[in-house]
């Protein structure tokens, strides 16, 4: 039998997550993590498209909120991006060259960030975490990633990876759109925050042989 | 050019159930019960090991225990389950013709209780609700599955073949890309398997109780970060039938025992 412990080795095993796969992929515990992890990156970066309040003051006419929409969709349309909460980025050739935040990512932040069970990185990938055991591998190996690809593709291939493979299983993690039955609790976010994902990018760019 | 492209799509989706790479042929079926150790394969094989075995005497007592207005047990009107019940959770979702539409054996067993017993339907996921359906689902320990054979159910059975298919949730993944294309990968750690409803209601490790079907597919719904239907949403019926005539031939192993 698997033992269902992930924390360190010897402490009395973690509340049962019920509900989701093995290892407690459980929304059900998700949400308060993930408003952990929006608090602790929202802090550090106001950028962040998670946990910020909207940009919109209390709009009193629909008329206004109509000429918003309108704004954002033309934006959005113009440049070729998503917007709807998320930050507006451009795809350049097989990447997105800017940072989705203007800033650079911290890699060891984004280590962390690959190995949060929030972030569902590992569901899929193995790579160079010889301290866990819960490892997927339904997808490359990320060591070495950083050799294979550009920062610039690396941020390409988390905000929407069907680009480089339409029928890739990999979720887009910066997308809030044209998905089927969203849970409540994750409804119009992206599953990373900008902030989040540049800081993954970083750390991704670090993984060289 | 669009003329073109109609008639190929229209090939595909004729063809469609032929071509879905990812589906398993029969032959290369296998039970949950494949994937897991050898300690959590002992305790299913032992009935003195196996937690599931203590619901399924809760059942037998609930079986012979008279309830409701009608002052009737189960046992009143279908004598000895063990020849009364061979094979009929093997056969279930089953259509039900005053509904039109399939039930899962839960809500039989409700059925029976409100038209035949006159007795309020117990809970989903309730101990007593748990117990009947494990004892019953048992007498057909080892009997082939045939669910889904009644041509009544066919567009129920594509209903759930649909879903399955379906991309749904943040992660947006659909049943098919665990459990036809990438069964026996891990995720993060555990084994994916190919969804197998074979051994429901199930004593499940992680949840340290029987749970249902409908508990298991909807714990892989919010492991997508899908919003799961509720209990006895005709979405959730119409998966557990496609899934049970999916598993066509495999025997029954109620109660089993999962990770
Ligand atoms: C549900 C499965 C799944 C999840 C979750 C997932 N990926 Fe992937 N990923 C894949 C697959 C499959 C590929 C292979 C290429 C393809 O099919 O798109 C891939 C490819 C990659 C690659 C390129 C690999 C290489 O070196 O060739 C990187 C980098 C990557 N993923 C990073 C991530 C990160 C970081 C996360 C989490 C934020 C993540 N992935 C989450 C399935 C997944
Ligand atoms: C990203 C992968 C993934 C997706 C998508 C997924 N599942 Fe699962 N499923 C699993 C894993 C892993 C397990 C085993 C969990 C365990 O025992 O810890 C499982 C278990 C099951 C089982 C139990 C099999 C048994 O032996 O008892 C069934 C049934 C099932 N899934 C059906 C579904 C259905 C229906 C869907 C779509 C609504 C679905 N799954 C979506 C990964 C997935």
């Amino acid at each position: 039998m698997r033992p269902s412990c992930r924390q360190a080795h010897g402490a009395p095993p973690p509340p049962l997550a019920g509900e989701g796969w093995g290892e407690g992929v459980s929304a059900r515990e998700n949400p308060q993590e993930e408003r952990a992890l929006t608090r602790r990156y929202a802090a550090t970066s106001p950028a962040s498209g998670r946990g910020k309040s909207s940009p919109w003051p209390d709009l009193s006419s629909h008329i206004q909120s109509i000429v918003a929409a309108a704004i954002t969709i033309s934006i959005a349309l113009a440049a070729g991006t998503r917007a709807d909460e998320l930050a507006p980025y451009k795809i350049t050739g097989d990447g997105i060259a800017d940072s989705l935040t203007g800033a650079l990512g911290d890699a060891a932040r984004g280590r962390a960030l690959v190995l949060a069970r929030t972030t569902t990185c590992i569901l899929c990938h193995s790579g160079p975490f010889p301290e866990t055991r819960f490892q997927g591998d339904l997808a490359p190996d990320l060591t070495g990633a950083g050799n294979r690809w550009t920062v610039s593709q690396l941020r390409l291939r988390l905000v929407d990876a069907s680009r480089f493979n339409p029928d890739t299983i990999m979720p887009s993690y910066y997308r809030a759109d044209g998905l089927v039955r969203v849970g409540r609790n994750f409804t119009g976010k992206p599953i990373l925050s900008a902030a989040e994902l540049e800081d993954i990018v970083a750390y991704l760019a670090t993984l060289r042989d | 050019m669009n003329l073109w492209r109609a008639i190929v799509l229209a090939v595909l989706v004729a063809t469609a159930p032929a071509l879905l790479a990812g589906e398993i042929p029969p032959d290369a079926h296998r039970s949950g019960y494949s994937f897991m150790g050898p300690d959590t394969r002992a305790m299913q094989d032992d009935d003195t090991s196996n937690p599931g075995m203590l619901f399924v005497l809760d059942g037998e007592a609930l079986w012979g225990k008279k309830t409701g207005g009608a002052d009737k047990a189960c046992a009143d009107c279908h004598g000895d389950a063990r020849s009364s019940m061979k094979g009929v959770a093997a056969r279930y979702p089953a259509f039900d013709k005053a509904l039109a539409r399939p039930v899962t054996l839960d809500q039989r067993i409700n059925l029976c209780r409100a038209n035949h017993q006159q007795a309020a339907p117990l809970p989903y996921e309730s101990r007593d609700i748990l117990a009947l359906s494990a004892f019953v689902a048992h007498q057909s320990r080892g009997v082939a599955i045939t669910a889904g054979d009644d041509p009544q159910l066919k567009p129920f059975v594509e209903q759930g073949r649909n879903l399955f298919m379906q991309r749904e949730g943040q992660l947006n993944l659909a049943c098919t890309n665990c459990h036809d294309d990438n069964f026996e990968k891990r995720l993060a750690g555990s084994p994916i398997t190919q969804a197998q409803p074979t051994g429901y209601p199930l004593y499940r490790l992680e949840w340290q109780t029987l749970g249902s079907l409908e508990r298991r597919l909807r714990s892989c719904m919010t492991g997508v970060r899908a919003q799961a239907y509720d209990y006895g949403a005709p979405e959730l019926t119409a998966l557990e039938l496609y899934l049970m005539a999916r598993a066509r031939g495999m025997p029954m192993e109620t109660p089993a025992v999962r990770p």
